[in-house]
């Protein structure tokens, strides 16, 4: 999108209120609500995903070798991916940002 | 990625994220993870009607949305309505010709709130007028979305801002609705419980539901850590908590067939999932037997349900 939400007037708005780029709340980083972040062990990970599949926010994301890491845009510290991770791999650690 | 090809069952694009990142759900929220999981089924050629509530309103603070569908936000009372008046303007393009005969998945979408009290009606005419449409009820249990007031959906003995504990009051006084079989009464094709704790079977469901030539109502648990007072990474183990206890049985009602899809060998307390809960806090012994009691005899009815209505 153009422009940040905060300088949008109201006269810019579109017709109806419509919002016609899909998906801009990219531009949001919800990332700085963040106290606490995931890190992982990667020798203890098995690659299964259920961290990926769990998180809210879509925020655990996979790499290209296959393990997950979160994404510090959009992590948003809740600790679900370490609290269900079946092999312990995740801790969350304070985040030093 | 191993769990994407494990997905393929159930979807066409696993990594599809129609819900994008960047919208301002608490932390640790199931309610919009149910989203996130059931659109990835749902897939791209899906049209959305939301009624308010947390999920419109983390989703969608114009001039921003997460959305990646065509999404609309309509008033809390007449989210199936308006989804009756989309599937029928589909129905007749396609009469014309003006558009492919692909079928497009038209989806309602609305809080416990806006389902079991303010948008039945609507719901009600939806479902009875037999329009092909999804609705999914997101039930946290509560009205979130302006600071946790009880609704009809609210368990018994729940602490909210319109049902305080106190002396002469244990919280919410009354049972939850039970929209489901409320939903069963219009003999739909399909009727389901879910929760984002137990993906598979979500997935299952909302396949299911996609298939079907009719209405289908999907009453998914979204656990609302915000809500019910507990930490945020506890949102999915309190969804299986539920599950496991009986208070939230996932069970599936196709063509008036009763059938739980998961069904676990010996029932844990309900304490097990009370405690913990800064909503359930209150509680005494005495109470939390009399909701054990409660869910024992609801849970030998749905059994009971199963049984009888098996072909
Ligand atoms: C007619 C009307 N009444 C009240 C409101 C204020 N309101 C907006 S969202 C909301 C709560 C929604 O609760 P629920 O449907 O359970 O969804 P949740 O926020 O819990 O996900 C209320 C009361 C409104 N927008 N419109
Ligand atoms: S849940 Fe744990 S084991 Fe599975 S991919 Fe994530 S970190 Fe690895
Ligand atoms: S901490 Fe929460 S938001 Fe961050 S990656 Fe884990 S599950 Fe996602
Ligand atoms: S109040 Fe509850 S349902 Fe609403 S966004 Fe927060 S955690 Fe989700
Ligand atoms: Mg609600």
């Amino acid at each position: 999108m153009a422009k940040k939400m905060e300088e949008y007037k109201w006269q810019d708005l579109n017709a109806g209120c419509v919002i016609d780029e899909p998906g801009n709340s990219l531009q949001y980083k919800t990332g700085e609500w963040r106290i606490l972040r995931p890190l992982t062990d990667y020798s203890k990970c098995t690659k299964c995903g259920l961290c990926w599949l769990f998180c809210p926010d879509n925020a655990m994301r996979p790499k290209e070798d296959g393990f997950f890491a979160s994404h510090p845009d959009y992590c948003k510290g809740c600790g679900i991916c370490a609290q269900e991770c079946k092999f312990e791999a995740i801790k969350m650690v304070e985040d030093k940002k | 990625m191993k769990i994407l090809k494990t997905l393929e069952k159930y979807m066409e694009d696993p990594s599809l994220e129609l819900v994008a990142s960047g919208h301002r759900a608490c932390q640790g929220c199931a309610e919009v993870l149910a989203l996130r999981m059931a659109f990835k089924v749902l897939g791209k050629n899906t049209i959305v009607a939301m009624a308010t509530g947390c999920m419109e309103i983390i989703s969608t603070p114009l001039p921003i949305t997460c959305w990646r569908l065509p999404w609309i936000h309509v008033a809390f009372e007449n989210t199936a309505a308006v989804a009756s008046g989309i599937e029928s303007a589909i129905r007749i393009l396609m009469a014309k010709g003006k558009i492919d005969k692909k079928w497009i998945n038209v989806v309602g979408v609305a809080g416990d709130g806006g389902t079991s009290d303010i948008g039945l009606q609507a719901l009600s005419g939806a479902l009875e007028r037999g329009h092909r449409l999804i609705y999914i009820c997101l039930d946290n249990e509560a009205y979130m979305n302006t600071g946790v007031q009880r609704s009809s959906s609210t368990p018994y003995g729940a602490s909210t801002t319109t049902s305080p504990p106190g002396k002469k009051s244990i919280g919410q006084s009354t049972w939850k609705k039970d929209m489901p079989k409320i939903a069963v009464a219009h003999n739909i094709p399909y009727v389901a419980t879910a929760c984002p704790s137990y993906p598979f079977d979500l997935f299952n469901k909302l396949k299911k539901a996609k298939e079907k030539d009719g209405p289908s109502y999907i009453h998914i648990l979204s656990v609302c850590p915000t809500g019910w007072r507990i930490p945020s990474e506890m949102a999915i183990e309190y969804g299986r908590l539920a599950v496991r206890c009986g208070m939230f049985p996932l069970y599936e009602v196709e063509d008036g067939v009763y059938k739980m899809t998961f069904k676990p060998d010996t029932l844990i307390p309900v304490e097990e999932y009370i405690k913990g809960q800064g909503r359930f806090r209150h509680l005494t012994e005495k109470e939390i037997k009399e909701i054990q009691q409660r869910v024992n005899s609801e849970w030998e009815k749905l059994n009971k349900l199963c049984e009888i209505t098996k072909p």
